[in-house]
């Protein structure tokens, strides 16, 4: 890409070099893979596991400290997963909706967070995980392939023959919707830490210091909420596919 | 010529699907707020509920615009036709 060369050309002298479409490429067998991609995710799975090991090591009846704000955590998982799904269903749903929430948010947050440039590698530059497409779009997939297992595992093939339920004209657009459901989730994800890493990066280029922070807050606090609403809108597909029809629906 | 016709094109796409991508989650962005406005007004004690909700609703809004801007960077960065 030439467009592309030159912009990257053009930021390379800068502290902050923004660099779109290039990656630390790895070759697994016959796949090549984004190495950097996968040295942030395993910073963050490796965070989330060093925190819970840390809260759970020494469990006290009486919470203090750590343990508190962990405990903390998993209620508020919790209740998100119960608001969306319904006080009887939603227990075995917690660990993968809890799960999305905190991979997405954590590596939202280390990509703005930690200063990934200051580490060379020699292609492409560390971030986010999130910002590569690809993340996002196993993330909308797992999500689809849950909310399929979620109706089948409940309803049996009666699942599929909800979707012709107020009236059969819905059958084309509910089928529709299956595949619009994962393309925008990860495109909103995507898109979003993206446009932030770019916005705040184009600031930065144009002035280092101090000016970006507003900007950067912002982007934290965006960041979180599309961890939210990634996790929220995932388990509100699985909600609405376990939702029977035929009884009333109890809030 | 004919790549520097397609990156010319191209820029100006990403540039009207970012900018035509954002006139109408604007508008809708600016219902949503002031209605929220008006909520509030009516009834203080419920502020807290209405901004979670405001809150979430304009990121679904934002959604849109970024779908735009998604479009401009495959333009930019990953453009197909050059």
């Amino acid at each position: 890409m030439e467009l592309a060369n030159t912009i990257n050309l053009l930021n390379s002298v800068n502290l902050a070099a923004i660099e779109v479409g290039e990656h630390f490429y790895w070759e697994i067998g016959k796949y090549k893979v984004h190495g950097q991609v996968f040295l942030v995710s395993w910073f963050v799975i490796g965070v989330l596991i060093l925190l819970s090991f840390a809260a759970t090591r020494n469990v006290q009846r009486i919470p203090t400290g750590f343990q508190n704000f962990m405990e903390y955590v998993l209620d508020f998982l919790r209740g998100l997963a119960k608001d969306q799904i319904g006080e009887k269903e939603y227990r075995p749903w917690v660990p993968f909706i809890g799960t999305l929430f905190l991979f997405i948010f954590v590596s939202n947050w280390s990509g703005a967070l930690i200063p990934w440039k200051l580490i060379e590698i020699p292609e492409g530059e560390l971030s986010a995980p999130t910002v590569d497409i690809n993340t996002t779009v196993a993330f909308a997939l797992l999500t689809s392939l849950a909310y399929f297992y979620a109706g089948i595992s409940k309803k049996g093939l009666g699942y599929f023959a909800d979707y012709a339920q107020p009236s059969p004209i819905m059958v084309p657009f509910r089928a529709i919707e299956d595949f619009t459901r994962p393309l925008s989730l990860s495109f909103r994800l995507f898109g979003n830490i993206l446009a932030d890493e770019l916005a705040v990066g184009v600031l930065v280029l144009l002035v280092p210091l101090i000016v970006p922070l507003p900007l950067m807050i912002l982007g934290l606090f965006t960041s979180a909420i599309q961890a939210l609403i990634f996790a929220t809108l995932a388990a509100s597909y699985i909600g609405e596919a376990m939702e029977s029809h035929g009884e009333e629906h109890h809030e | 010529m004919d790549s520097s016709l397609v990156t010319a094109a191209s820029v100006v796409a990403a540039g009207l699907a970012v900018g035509l991508g954002a006139i109408g989650p604007g508008i809708g962005q600016g219902t949503a707020a002031g209605q929220a406005v008006e909520g509030i007004a009516r009834q203080p004690e419920a502020e807290g509920k209405i901004r979670a909700t405001l809150l979430l609703s304009l990121a679904f809004m934002e959604a849109l615009t970024i779908y735009g801007l998604v479009i401009a960077l495959i333009l930019l960065f990953a453009n197909p036709f050059a």
